[in-house]
């Protein structure tokens, strides 16, 4: 097989799983050493490079590093990598000087971004300290999208949320409240040398079914949380329905059981296994109380009076993997209030056609995956607004690509040349068996995260029901994390095949063997490498037989014992340090990543 | 030193040998020896060997003697016995400790110095004797604990690391014990785990004493240009003669008994040793051809590896001294020290 080019930043990118996991690309193991170290201000400052909203996320991230993080395939939890960002978030000194600042001397060019979510935010992030004059157009009186308006206090408290979002304002963002935008063509004719469309996925999906608009019992789960957020609504009878059983469900049913419901099941069409919510947030929602009831299809509102009285449903059967049902008979089930969580959509009613814009057939408009730029040059669209609803963190994500894309079509060069990534790989050898990482493997178990009492967390609707761990529990779970970013390095012309990397390395993950096609060296290996999207690395043949060294990423622990015990340092231990572009700054190295 | 012990992560694709017992379940204590060092894997091979043995743990016993070889015990099978002699004395606290107990399984490590210097004495008759033991010898040309002078294995003209050459002929432990009845003979290479590990079994298995042969290159003194031990020389002037596969009992063997080159050995245990030999006309049966076969490649400076020869049909030093089929160290007390009466009695045989 061809020998891996290790000098691709690409190649030990993918072996930091979590990094790799993360669309914002979040240096995961080195603020958890930051944070192992007690230096919290510096993991809260490099999270916030990448991801800008650590407080937020640290509570409520849709975490795609953690499904993919290493330690799970060893031990079989992942690291606690999002509670963990919390940490640095919650114990972190004031940040204010530190935070990045918009120069004196603008550049005179003008930006505007419509609604002022986590995508638009990040897009100012990033061009307020260039110069640029950013301009917010938000329809409601408060930053922060969904985030605000439909994510409950009890999962994100006010102020983290005001913090974070004040921590790019404050650079002296034009944010202009209660501006919803009605006409892009009007706001074309401001002559902005560019836009940016950050409006989210605002339309709850509807059910209409029999009974639909005979009552007032009937919500639609997103406004239902929104008007619970600005105050409108404080109450919901004691037998609650909630249909769907996505992230929305989870937040709908968890309010109403502090807005007085007693009574609350979350209504799914399929078994369990297919939810889209995340299996935490069900946990955490049969915590308090909730009953998740499966396989029942809403067929109508049952209405007496004028009253809703209850809700009708099929029972399903489904075949082994949830693809086709079969009816088995019908239930009602009685309910005062019904919510409809059945999940959002994009509405563009403001974008004129005539513009010219490009949509596609479903109403969404055609958006280029890299550029973010729509079919009108200098309009570029982001978060839920471009490919549909996601989450914050992707929002994030695309807010940085395309606040590279703005700037480049500012600065007259083309949206499609992309700075790219570059790598940093240093030696963590501090001596004979001596390293500057701690590579000891800790047993400990994956911390479990304390909760607020059960009767007290319904006290008051703000009550934030994650304590966050405490110093003991911060000290065993840092430890857990492998440090994926310190990297195998291999120098196959000093190898003399003495086997003792081999040897020692507890995860077999080493093979000095003769070459063949991948697909077959995986097969003989020290253990085979079934784990296909994991890498095998294999070196230029080795010196003494022409035989390769081969490794298989899937599941080293990175704790150093093959560059110990190498007896003429073929191996070494190097931290890996993914550059990372951004608006104005290419490829640069983060002030908060010791050496 | 490593600085850390290795961690008790374990790979999930870990087999189960016949006791329940994973690979890892037969490592001992992390190595002190010098990164590297070829007996490090020889501890790796020895340990891959005992558990597709599935031999108990606690049912083996390693003996040694002093050197970095002898250290390396330690750094196996935590849960078995283990002696640690004086400088060359293992032959003969192993021969000792199977006379009392035939029922553990000896693992005798020992290096060029402790066994072909100090200890050589010890060795040849614990071979005369057909102790029923694996003996190893982790041959590296140096003393490697003491810094790497010459051993007694050292070849003429090979030099040290700082440039001398060394001029007293060598000992070469498989002609020795070949020319003194032993009933098994290997020799292989550290950095060859698999020829070494099918050895390793045979060994264990051979129904007396098994003497293995390692080339094991000492990396700190003795992997140097002028070297005769070195990983590099070893490779490029290793020759073998046979390879062995080892069947455990109850197997089924594969190949057809009689092929050409192909010779089969029942084994004592009725396990079954299968070579292949390399050059034709090998016959690892035949003492005399082994003997001219090895002194010929002696001569055009090859190193000749392989399972050299075997021979089962040897009684070893329980089966020649008539001794109880029962450990002695489980008899009762009563029939091991019959008292006056009986010695009283015995001694009346020689008056
Ligand atoms: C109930 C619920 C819970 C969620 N929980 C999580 C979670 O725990 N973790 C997670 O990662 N994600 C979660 N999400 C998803 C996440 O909130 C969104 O993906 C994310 O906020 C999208 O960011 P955005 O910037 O694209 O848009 P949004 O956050 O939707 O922000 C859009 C902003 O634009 C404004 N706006 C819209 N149209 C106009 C206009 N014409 N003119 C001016 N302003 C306008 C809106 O008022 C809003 O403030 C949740 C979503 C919901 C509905
Ligand atoms: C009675 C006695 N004499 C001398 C020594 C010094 N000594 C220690 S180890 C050793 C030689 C070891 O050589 P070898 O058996 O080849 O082991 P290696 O270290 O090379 O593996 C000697 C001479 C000793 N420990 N005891
Ligand atoms: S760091 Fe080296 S020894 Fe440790 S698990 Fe990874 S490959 Fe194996
Ligand atoms: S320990 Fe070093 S020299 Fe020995 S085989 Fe491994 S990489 Fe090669
Ligand atoms: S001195 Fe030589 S024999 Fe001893 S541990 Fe070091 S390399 Fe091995
Ligand atoms: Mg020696």
């Amino acid at each position: 097989m061809k020998a891996t080019n290790t000098g691709d930043p690409a190649y030990y990118h993918k072996v930091v799983d979590c990094q790799w996991a993360c669309p914002a690309h979040t240096n995961v193991p080195e603020y958890i050493r930051l944070i192992a170290q007690g230096r919290y201000t510096d993991a809260y400052m490099l999270n916030r490079e990448s991801n800008v909203f650590p407080g937020i996320l640290g509570r409520t991230c849709d975490r795609p590093c953690e499904p993919a993080c290493r330690r799970e395939r060893v031990d079989g939890k992942p690291v606690a990598i999002c509670r963990l960002k919390r940490v640095a978030a919650d114990l972190k000194d004031d940040i204010t000087h530190l935070l990045p600042k918009a120069p004196e001397q603008k550049n005179g060019k003008r930006v505007a971004c419509i609604g002022a979510g986590p995508a638009s935010l990040a897009v100012a992030n990033d061009l307020m300290p260039l110069g640029y004059s950013v301009t917010i157009y938000e329809k409601y009186d408060k930053p922060g999208g969904l985030m605000r308006s439909n994510i409950p206090s009890f999962r994100l408290p006010e102020s983290v949320l005001a913090e974070e979002t004040g921590a790019i304002l404050n650079m002296g963002v034009d944010i202009r409240y209660n501006s919803p935008v009605e006409s892009m063509n009007g706001l074309l004719a401001e002559g902005y040398d560019a836009v940016f469309v950050g409006s989210g996925a605002p339309r709850g999906k509807d059910l209409d079914i029999p009974g639909r608009h005979d009552t007032d019992r009937i919500h639609i789960g997103i406004d239902w949380l929104e008007s619970i957020t600005f105050g409108h609504i404080d109450k919901i009878g004691e037998k609650v329905l909630i249909i769907g059983v996505g992230n929305t469900a989870m937040d709908c049913c968890r309010s109403s059981r502090r807005l007085g419901g007693k009574d609350i099941k979350v209504m799914a069409r399929r078994p369990r296994g297919y939810f889209k919510a995340s299996p935490w947030e069900l946990e955490d929602a049969e915590e308090e109380g909730i009953d998740i009831i499966i396989n029942h299809a809403p067929t109508r509102f049952v209405i007496e009076n004028g009253a809703l009285r209850g809700m009708e449903f099929e029972r399903l059967e489904w075949d082994a993997e949830a693809k086709k049902s079969k009816v088995i008979d019908k239930v009602i089930l009685p309910c005062d209030d019904v919510i409809l969580a059945i999940g959002q959509e994009n509405a563009f009613p403001w974008i004129e056609r005539e513009l010219g814009m490009e949509f596609d057939k479903w109403g969404m408009p055609v958006v280029n995956e890299t550029t973010f730029q729509s079919s009108i040059p200098g309009v570029f669209f982001g978060g839920d607004a471009a490919f549909g609803p996601k989450n914050i963190i992707w929002a994030v994500a695309h807010g940085h690509a395309a606040a590279i894309s703005i700037h480049n079509h500012c600065q007259g060069v083309p949206v499609t040349e992309r700075p790219p990534d570059g790598m940093n790989l240093v030696t963590q050898k501090m001596g004979m068996s001596e390293w500057s990482y701690h590579n000891d493997y800790n047993p400990s178990p994956r911390q479990k995260m304390k909760h607020v009492d059960l009767k007290k967390r319904f006290e008051q609707l703000n009550i934030e029901v994650e304590m966050g761990f405490n110093a003991e529990q911060t000290a065993r779970e840092v430890q857990r994390c492998l440090n994926c970013d310190v990297e195998t390095e291999f120098t196959p012309k000093l190898c003399i095949e003495c086997d003792a990397c081999i040897d020692i390395c507890p995860m077999l993950c080493l093979t000095i063997a003769r070459d063949g096609e991948e697909s077959e060296i995986r097969q003989r290996l020290s253990a085979p490498a079934v784990n296909p999207d994991q890498a095998l690395y294999a070196s230029e043949p080795l010196p003494q037989t022409g035989r390769l060294m081969l490794k298989d990423e899937d599941l080293c622990v990175h704790c150093g014992l093959c560059a110990e015990r190498c007896p003429t340092s073929a191996w070494d231990m190097q931290k890996f340090e993914l550059l990372i572009s951004y608006a104005g700054r290419e490829a640069c190295t983060s002030s908060y990543v010791p050496a | 030193m490593p600085s850390i012990a290795k961690p008790i992560a374990v790979h999930p694709s870990l087999h189960r040998n016949a006791l329940g017992l994973t690979l890892r379940d037969y490592e001992g204590a992390m190595s002190t020896l010098c990164a590297g060092c070829g007996h490090d894997s020889i501890t790796a091979a020895i340990i891959k060997a005992l558990w597709e043995l599935s031999i108990q743990p606690h049912m083996i016993a390693k003996m040694s003697g002093i050197g970095c070889s002898s250290k390396t015990p330690t750094y196996f099978v935590n849960g078995a016995h283990g002696f640690n002699s004086a400088h060359g004395r293992m032959a003969a606290i192993a021969t000792g400790a199977n006379a009392a107990n035939r029922e553990l399984t000896y693992i005798g490590i020992s290096g060029d110095g402790d066994s072909l210097s100090i200890g050589l004495g010890h060795m040849c008759h614990a071979i005369r004797r057909n102790v029923k033991m694996l003996y190893v010898i982790e041959n590296n040309g140096v003393y490697g604990l003491t810094k790497g002078q010459f051993s007694a294995s050292a070849d003429v003209g090979s030099r040290s690391k700082r440039g001398e050459p060394n001029r007293m002929a060598p000992i070469d432990p498989v002609m020795l014990a070949l020319s003194i009845g032993a009933t098994f003979v290997a020799r292989s290479f550290s950095g060859d785990k698999e020829q070494l590990v099918p050895i390793l079994k045979a060994a264990i298995a051979h129904r007396g004493f098994a003497l293995v042969d390692v080339i094991s290159p000492c990396v700190t003194f003795n992997d140097h240009n002028g070297s005769t031990k070195s990983y590099l020389y070893t490779r490029k002037h290793m020759q073998k003669a046979t390879e062995a596969d080892f069947v455990p009992p109850a197997s089924e063997i594969l190949a057809t008994i009689g092929d050409v080159g192909t010779t089969t050995v029942t084994m004592h245990d009725g396990s079954v040793v299968r070579f292949t030999s390399v050059p034709k006309n090998y016959d690892p049966t035949d003492r005399r051809g082994v003997y001219d076969y090895l002194q010929e490649h002696a001569n055009t400076g090859s190193v000749a590896t392989g399972l050299l020869y075997l021979d089962e049909s040897v009684a070893d030093l329980h089966e020649m001294n008539q001794t109880p089929s029962t450990a002695l160290a489980r008899m009762p007390y009563d029939k091991l020290v019959p008292g006056t009466a009986a010695l009283d009695e015995l001694m009346e045989d020689f008056r």
